[in-house]
């Protein structure tokens, strides 16, 4: 299975998660797995999560992403996982 | 499995430190377009690359928004137009009419340079090949898109100086057709000695004759990248600074191996090589001269210069061979003067000049690039300059290159500008000493010693 990552880094603010989650399950978007830290007042999540079961375009996911992350006021992007995968592994 | 900072590292590299694709390069053979009427050549050319490239563009930025990396440039490269048109062409403007027809093409698939419109003499010119040289001035002038490269010298075969002489006249040529645009033509225009057959970047790309059909070749970049790494180890000793060169190059090519392994994969094209070279770009922080400065040294050109580009280059290399599986083209530090604005700067304050870049090219890859020398420079000085790069690519076995604009109407502190990456260049002043005599000899420089190796 491949797996995306997602990342959300910006000014914590009520309710990023939920909003990002609801984008997600309504997408068929199954979350793997969670991390989350907040420095110096950021906001910054990883999310691993299954873009197997939607039937949207992984571009499409991406500038969705995007736009709601604006409408946040947070950056988020949506990267397959090989290409930390291939720049962090041997 | 991946964590939180490893993925934020990335991100911080392309979001800050300007980490990118630099080009994904298509190289195509033309040579079944090969026809002795000039009209079909000319179809021909025009059909294959339209269909084998494409889906180029598409997938390039396809792959962008999966990996979330900017890939720069999406080009092409061609087998050199000197074989292609041999049969068909019996004159220069014959051969303008197939780049004409190149630039119509890469207009049509929306690669923004093409390569190819080139001729391999290391040894000798055939009639062709002449023509095809003769016809770079109005070829360039008369396209956007297309970039030409002549390799004039090679370890096995010597210098051809009748070419080099010839090429004299023909930067020359081609700047003062294109001085209402500060010469910009010659920014088009290479020549080489031991040009090598796979290199994705411009304007010296083309496909050479032992290529396969077609294939995918990727350059990586990331001068920002380790520059913030040095940053990190500022003041420890050389082998802190070789690791930590070795190892950020290593995740650059990485990056690059993994571009062009799903670019090959979506487009159905094999994979090539990955050019692990460092280029820069006029953006600030995206520049070879300040790792240079990272390293060490006021400017580039400070005495030290040539011995910590040497350093950085090997360093790039050492981690980049292991990052990817075909590693080929020119992999090095670039050092263009008007593409990189730490080397702008070093020129600027009198720290850089071009008897200290020759000596930088001895241990970096490529030569001489992207630097305005005054215009009423004589040709046969140009040909000087050419000859003394190519014998450094000849005794040392590696390829070298000039890239060279003799500003039209402009003097040494004046500036040329070129704009987007091609950046601006300051005129930088010329050994006034005629080498007339020596370049007019004519003939060829034979093969070194050394290339006797059988």
């Amino acid at each position: 299975m491949k797996k995306t990552i997602i990342t959300v880094v910006g000014k914590d603010t009520v309710g990023i998660i939920a909003k990002v989650c609801t984008y997600l399950a309504d997408n068929q978007i199954n979350i793997l797995d969670i991390s989350q830290t907040i420095v110096q007042g950021f906001f910054n999540m990883m999310m691993i999560v299954d873009t197997n079961l939607t039937d949207k375009d992984f571009g499409v996911i991406v500038d969705e992403l995007g736009t709601l992350g604006r409408q946040i006021g947070v950056d988020i992007k949506c990267q397959k996982e090989e290409i930390f995968d291939q720049m962090h592994r041997i | 499995m991946i964590n939180l900072f490893e993925v934020a590292e990335t991100n911080e590299m392309i979001a800050k430190e300007n980490l990118d694709v630099r080009t994904i390069t298509l190289g195509i053979s033309l040579l079944d377009c090969i026809d002795s009427d000039l009209a079909k050549v000319n179809e021909r050319v025009y059909q294959k690359i339209t269909t084998v490239a494409k889906d180029l563009v598409k997938t390039g930025e396809a792959i962008e928004k999966e990996f979330g990396i900017p890939i720069v440039n999406k080009r092409i490269s061609v087998t050199p137009m000197a074989f292609v048109g041999g049969a068909a062409c019996q004159s220069c403007e014959d051969f303008v009419t197939l780049a004409k027809t190149l630039d119509r093409a890469a207009k049509e698939v929306g690669v923004n340079l093409i390569g190819g419109y080139s001729a391999l003499v290391s040894k000798g010119m055939t009639k062709a090949d002449e023509l095809l040289i003769r016809s770079i001035p109005e070829a360039l002038h008369s396209t956007e898109r297309v970039c030409s490269s002549v390799n004039l010298g090679s370890t096995k075969t010597g210098i051809n100086m009748d070419a080099v002489r010839l090429m004299g006249d023909i930067i020359k040529e081609t700047a003062v057709i294109s001085k209402e645009q500060d010469s910009a033509d010659c920014m088009k225009l290479v020549v080489f000695c031991n040009a090598p057959d796979d290199n994705p970047f411009m304007a010296g790309a083309f496909h050479g004759v032992t290529e396969t059909d077609a294939v995918i070749n990727v350059g990586v970049s990331g001068p920002g990248v380790v520059k913030t790494a040095l940053q990190r180890v500022r003041g420890e000793n050389f082998e802190v600074l070789c690791e930590t060169i070795k190892k950020t190059a290593f995740k650059v090519t990485r990056v690059g191996q993994l571009v062009a392994q799903e670019a090959s994969r979506m487009l159905n094209i094999p994979f090539g090589i990955v050019d692990l070279s460092l280029a820069p770009t006029p953006a600030v922080g995206d520049s070879v001269a300040d790792i240079l400065c990272e390293i060490g040294l006021e400017y580039a050109g400070a005495p030290g210069t040539t011995a910590a580009l040497a350093l950085l280059n090997d360093q790039v290399k050492k981690g980049g061979v292991m990052a990817s599986s075909y590693v080929g083209g020119l992999s090095g530090a670039f050092i263009p003067v008007s593409e990189d604005q730490g080397m702008i700067d070093a020129v600027v304050a009198g720290a850089l000049t071009i008897e200290k870049l020759e000596a930088m090219t001895c241990v970096c890859s490529v030569g001489l690039d992207m630097l305005a020398i005054p215009g009423d420079t004589p040709n046969t000085t140009i040909a000087g300059i050419i000859a003394d790069e190519m014998a450094i690519g000849m005794v040392n076995q590696k390829t070298t290159a000039v890239r060279i604009i003799p500003a039209i109407g402009k003097g040494v502190g004046e500036k040329v500008e070129f704009g987007g990456l091609f950046g601006y260049a300051p005129v930088m002043p010329v050994n006034g000493f005629s080498c007339e005599a020596f370049v007019n000899r004519g003939g060829r420089i034979p093969a070194p010693i050394h290339s006797f190796k059988n």
